[in-house]
């Protein structure tokens, strides 16, 4: 059975001055996956997630994204993929409504459409009373909730979570995954990180990266045996080594948070 | 008779309309590792910020190591270590200039406490010179635990030392805060990782402002009120919403490879299998298996959803 792809890597690179980040990726990920990106703090997943996301320009190698390259066509990706951090992207001062607005807009869909998506979205979240709230009024799962949605709202063909549920209640963080699994079966691939590694298990295959390289790449059942563990923790514990003190984790300013950095790669 | 490191009675906090603590009672031995586990929002980091003296509680009393919190701050803030949940040295200085600087401001130097921090320190003391903002996220908690310790508190408090770190950091630095124990350091941390409660001498559950439990990780784990089923499929999502729908079924909870499940009077029997197989999924193993400390979290923040 042939899969589309909806990514691929090949022989990727990025370097910052001498220290090389992301050393040699090779991988793909299939339309409709769930596809888990793991690796210890330092280990390059940020800086490998903003070259897919069109953020970042590759120091040499290929990466492709819904059709598109990505060392020159990264407006292209970014107006097909969906995004979502770890603090929420929504716009704290602004309601809902107006996020939902606000981004639908961004994403190119037409003002007509994006009010009959408001309402269809507000009701299967069951969202309705809070149309109208500011975001900073709202309790954290559900912004966090609100935040996903957001990102498929142009239903791209693979949306990017970095650490979606950092922090988040132990239900919310459940109810979370399963919008996250609807997403995928509705053929929107699903590319996540995340450091609790009990989520590893819901996806349909993992890759591990270690120290700018890509040690391990299966689906989570296949690690386990491989690596004679129990969990996905286990298989993480015995081959994804912290950074060491010569590898500082590039593009973090507070614990793990995106910082805009310069590009060195010396391309246009 | 020891004496108690913290005694809160009835303490509460409101920032305007929102109470953000409420009537939290609770103590600390000394030499204790004693953990608040609860999610974003549930007052964990307003309560640290009421024990370290820097804000004041609405309600209730509190006292720290034979101090109140309120009126014996400067005392207190003395003794207290404490290692906020944002990274909060200074970005611009050196690992080893933060250290001094940390060190001259309690009165002390970095020598007279070394053998303290050493453990610790040794990770990144070959960089001793780098600034603390080019620091990996692990080396900066590194960092921040050696300023917290430089001056031989009697109290550590630690909000959320290991958010947004990978799961080996995590576990080194959980190996480090048991050897301070042995320095009669009493250590109080809050987390929302489940798994770091089991590494706690005590743990109070928290939850949007309250405390739904303390006691020791085992007992409260031992406090789940059910049979606790776990039930695999290759079909993980399928399995979620196909058990839903089966009458006998109380709650059902994704747990990682498993679905965690529980059943009406704790009976299952043919029937399951057979309502699965209908469905569609007819590659389940069933187990019983025993509740872990994630398990009572649910059960109790469903049960206090539910008054």
């Amino acid at each position: 059975m042939t899969r589309n792809t909806v990514i691929s890597v090949k022989d990727l690179v990025k370097r910052f001055g001498s220290f090389t980040a992301n050393d040699n990726l090779n991988f793909e990920v299939y339309e409709g996956e769930i596809f888990g990106f793991l690796g210890a703090n330092g280990a390059g997943k940020t800086t490998a997630i903003r070259i897919l996301s069109g953020l970042s320009r590759p120091t040499s190698g290929k990466a492709t994204v819904a059709g598109f390259d990505a060392g020159t066509q990264p407006e292209k990706i970014k107006k097909n993929i969906g995004y979502m951090c770890q603090k929420f992207s929504l716009y704290e001062d602004l309601t809902v409504r107006e996020n939902i607005i606000l981004y639908g807009v961004i994403y190119g869909m037409k003002l007509p459409a994006l009010k009959q998506r408001i309402r269809q979205l507000l009701e299967k979240l069951k969202f309705e009373e809070y149309e109208n709230r500011i975001i900073s009024d709202l309790p954290l799962g559900l912004r966090q909730k609100l935040a996903f949605t957001i990102a498929v709202l142009h239903e791209p063909r693979i949306v990017f979570l970095d650490e979606p549920t950092g922090g988040v209640d132990p239900i919310t963080r459940r109810q979370f995954w399963e919008m996250i699994y609807e997403t995928a079966a509705m053929n929107i691939t699903v590319f996540v990180t995340t450091h609790y590694m009990d989520e590893a298990e819901y996806c349909d295959r993992v890759s591990i990266m270690s120290e700018g390289k890509i040690v391990a790449l299966d689906t989570p059942a296949e690690l386990k045996r491989q690596y004679n563990a129990e969990s996905v923790e286990e298989v993480f514990v015995k081959i994804a080594r912290p950074p060491t003190p010569s590898r500082p984790a590039v593009g973090t300013g507070s614990k793990g948070g995106l910082k805009p950095e310069p590009d060195t790669t010396g391309k246009i | 008779m020891m004496q108690k490191i913290i005694e809160s009675s009835a303490i509460g906090k409101s920032f305007g309309e929102t109470k953000a603590l409420e009537d939290i009672s609770f103590s600390v031995n000394e030499s204790e590792i004693f953990g608040f586990i609860g999610p974003d929002g549930a007052g964990k980091t307003t309560l640290f910020r009421i024990i370290t003296t820097l804000l004041l509680p609405d309600e209730g009393e509190m006292r720290v190591m034979g101090h109140d919190v309120v009126t014996g701050f400067k005392e207190l803030r003395k003794n207290i270590g404490y290692m906020p949940g944002r990274f909060s040295l200074y970005q611009d200085l050196s690992v080893e200039e933060n250290l001094n600087f940390y060190a001259t401001v309690f009165g002390t130097t970095v020598k007279e406490n070394y053998d303290l921090i050493s453990d610790i320190y040794s990770h990144i003391e070959p960089f001793k010179k780098r600034l603390a903002g080019r620091l990996s996220g692990g080396m900066k908690q590194k960092l921040a635990l050696s300023c917290a310790l430089i001056h031989k508190p009697a109290l550590l408090v630690l909000d959320e030392p290991t958010t947004g770190v990978d799961a080996v950091s995590r576990s080194e630095f959980w190996d480090m805060l048991k050897k301070l124990k042995q320095h009669n350091i009493t250590i109080i941390v809050s987390t929302p990782y489940m798994d770091e409660a089991m590494r706690c001498d005590r743990v109070a559950l928290i939850q949007t402002g309250k405390i739904l439990s303390i006691d020791s990780p085992v007992k409260i784990k031992e406090g789940f009120s059910r049979k606790l089923f776990r039930i695999k499929t290759s079909q993980k999502y399928k399995l979620i919403s196909v058990l839903r729908k089966y009458p006998g079924v109380v709650t059902v909870y994704p747990f990682g490879d498993s679905a965690h499940v529980t059943f009406i009077d704790d009976i299952i029997d043919d029937s399951l299998s057979e309502f699965l197989v209908k469905a569609g999924i007819d590659d389940t193993v069933i187990e019983e298996s025993e509740a872990g400390i994630e398990d009572r979290f649910l059960e109790l923040m469903e049960k206090g959803t539910m008054v």
